[in-house]
């Protein structure tokens, strides 16, 4: 495994803000004091990502990670902060090194029916950039579609079809397969195998191994599912409410995880080989992003909260080589 | 031996559609006792969400049970008229969906939809019945159910309405409660309190738990035994720990390689080839033999559903014995 990060993220901030309508900006003029709301989706994350590398981003509904994840594929633009594709600001990015950039790192998204045109045939969905791009003359587009279609293991008949005459399985390779045409060095998977059958969820997975070492992609794998995550990643992030709470290589984080929040998330995954156990589940709600608790966002579910907890916010601190973890127990 | 809390015996749904008949429950039998917990397990189209609403006399058109005894402590409560069955459900036989908006009333605050639940089946002052949902509401976990009783279902998170529509279906100690993949939509650590509060409350009152998922890991935490189904019908039945450990059907053994799991990181799953078959026209024989290692001519008629060991039974020509866990 090479060390040069491909993707580095500076204070990332992602903000959502509604804008109030026009009623409540009249009840305002009669001081009626409606505010808009903002929730800080994504509230300063830090992170490195190496060339090669496979890893996990993991959290709850509403902690961050899809943002983040559409952050680095340049989907949304950061509120805050900076994100840098193998050293260059992407903030700064123009022309054709903008085009490098977006080529450069593609997504796959959770429902590869609401990514795919349902209009289109398979043959332009996949076809389609890589001419734009300049990859591929317009006249080898055919060839070109049906060689990944193999590479993703589906018959170079399909190449007419609309995504409606697919299974989701196939279609989440149809929508691989057009994420590979541009020749991407980074995929951002979100969700990419959880609204698929076990069955077929592992044969989606064990494409997403052998496509990596082929095209020698570098993964960041977003999901609420744990085993997807332990059995792909090298690495592990968690998310809780906008915040990186741990970062840890993924066998040592499943050995022993440091942050209270990834001890109870590990703890309370339900597992092939824990049978009729008795749950002993953290108690408490998620809080609402709109407002997180003050201090460290997870203390009001913590068992080990102390006075500290609920008026500092812990940074994200190096504890041991390659592992990093927010909460202010590690200061002793 | 007692008699079960629910007996299905030979249920058969069908859907008739233009295409012809889908045959989603075709011959289905399980019993579950008093405090047990079956694992339903089976992927999309398995047909395991259909028998759940097969159950309770809940197939809407074009869907049809055209077949099977189910019975409640003893019981018939198939085939009842519309009547007959309100006064069974959510009084013996009560229901926990995916989505907790399918149990609550949007309009109207939660104290009133539980109150109502209960005077349906019982005469009984609203002060009492209010006083019982109270209860039920604080046995789910709920803080400060005072509070929770006057709020509407949009006032709740998910996790909340989960739990209120678990304390809904609890309201009249049924002896049996079909629960459909409640814990999907919800969180890990929101999921762990509720199936820790659902276990509580069966081995407490002896409910009967029909627990339908796809989630094999979920199912190995919670249920005492499980039934796998299969384009219609149960191919695996037996405890918990058998069923996991020494599967008999190549499908469950197929299942259990699919799901990523600690001790196997970075090594390649074992998916099963191909994909599940369509219910209409499906014909005779084993509908795995398709994706199965080990089918042979003899897969093309129907095999029965044998007990191959104590307590656990399977149906395949092949089963997979003990020492054969490669095929």
């Amino acid at each position: 495994m090479s060390t040069a990060p491909i993707l580095e993220l500076r204070g990332i901030v992602k903000r959502f803000s509604t804008e109030l309508d026009l009623a409540a900006r009249l009840l305002n003029l009669l001081g009626a004091g409606y505010r808009a709301e903002t929730v800080h989706a994504v509230d300063g994350v830090d992170l490195t990502i190496r060339r090669g590398e496979v890893v996990g981003l993991v959290g709850e509904s509403g902690c961050g990670k899809s943002t983040l994840a559409r952050v680095i594929a340049g989907i949304h633009a950061p509120t805050d902060g900076r994100l840098f594709f193998e050293g260059s600001d992407v903030a700064a990015m123009e022309g054709r090194e903008r085009a490098r950039f977006v080529r450069k790192v593609q997504m796959i998204f959770q429902d590869p029916m609401s990514s795919l045109n349902p209009r289109k045939r398979v043959q332009d969905i996949i076809g389609e950039a890589p001419v734009v791009h300049g990859l591929v003359p317009a006249s080898e587009a055919a060839a070109y579609v049906d060689d990944l279609l193999a590479q993703v293991g589906l018959d170079s008949s399909y190449r007419r079809r609309l995504p409606h005459q697919f299974s989701g399985g196939q279609r989440q390779r149809i929508g691989i397969a057009r994420a590979l045409a541009v020749r991407p060095d980074v995929l951002v998977c979100d969700e990419a195998v959880a609204a698929l059958d076990v069955s077929i969820q592992a044969q989606i997975l064990n494409l997403f191994a052998d496509l990596k070492s082929r095209f020698d992609l570098t993964y960041l794998f977003v999901s609420h599912d744990l085993g997807v995550v332990h059995h792909l990643a090298e690495r592990v992030v968690i998310m809780y409410l906008g915040r990186i709470v741990e970062v840890a290589p993924t066998a040592e984080l499943f050995r022993e995880p440091n942050h209270p929040y990834a001890a109870a998330l590990l703890q309370e995954v339900p597992r092939l080989d824990r049978r009729r156990r008795r749950f002993q589940p953290i108690k408490g709600e998620l809080p609402s992003p709109l407002d997180p608790p003050k201090g460290c966002h997870f203390h009001p579910r913590c068992p080990h909260a102390m006075n500290r907890c609920r008026s500092e916010v812990p940074p994200l601190r190096r504890i041991a080589p390659d592992r990093w973890s927010a909460c202010h127990l590690n200061d002793g | 031996m007692s008699i079960p809390a629910l007996e299905v015996d030979d249920l058969q749904t069908h859907f008739l559609t233009r295409a012809g008949v889908a045959k989603a429950v075709n011959g289905v039998s399980f019993r579950v006792e008093r405090g047990e917990i079956l694992g339903l397990v089976g992927e999309s189209g398995s047909g395991k969400t259909v028998t759940g609403f097969s159950i309770l006399g809940l197939v809407d058109p074009p869907g049809q049970v055209v077949g099977g005894t189910v019975r409640v402590g003893g019981d018939v409560v198939s085939g009842l008229d519309d009547r007959a069955m309100a006064r069974i459900r959510g009084k013996r036989v009560s229901m926990i969906f995916q989505d907790p908006m399918m149990t609550l009333n949007p309009v109207l605050r939660i104290d009133t939809q539980m109150i109502e639940t209960i005077r349906a089946h019982e005469t009984i002052s609203v002060t009492a019945a209010r006083a019982r949902a109270r209860e039920a509401l604080a046995l789910v976990g709920i803080a400060a159910p005072d509070e929770r009783l006057l709020a509407y279902p949009h006032q709740l998170s998910g996790g909340m309405r989960q739990r209120v529509a678990i304390a809904t279906a609890m309201l009249n100690r049924p002896e049996v409660i079909i629960a459909d993949e409640p814990t999907t939509a919800l969180d890990v650590t929101i999921q762990a309190q509720i199936l820790y509060e659902v276990q509580e409350l069966c081995r407490r009152f002896g409910t009967a738990l029909v627990w339908i998922t796809h989630d094999l890991s979920v199912v190995a935490s919670l249920a005492d035994r499980i039934a796998v189904m299969y384009a219609g019908r149960i191919v695996e039945e037996g405890p918990v720990d058998d069923v996991l450990d020494r599967p008999l059907h190549p499908y469950t053994r197929g299942l259990i390689d699919s799901v990523p799991q600690p001790g196997l990181r970075g090594g390649r799953l074992v998916p099963i080839p191909g994909m599940a078959p369509a219910l209409v026209g499906l014909g005779e024989g084993c509908a795995f033999r398709a994706r199965c290692a080990r089918a042979s001519m003899a897969c093309a008629s129907q095999p029965a559903l044998r007990e191959l060991r104590p307590g656990q039974r399977a149906r395949c020509v092949h089963p997979l014995t003990v020492g054969s866990h490669a095929a």
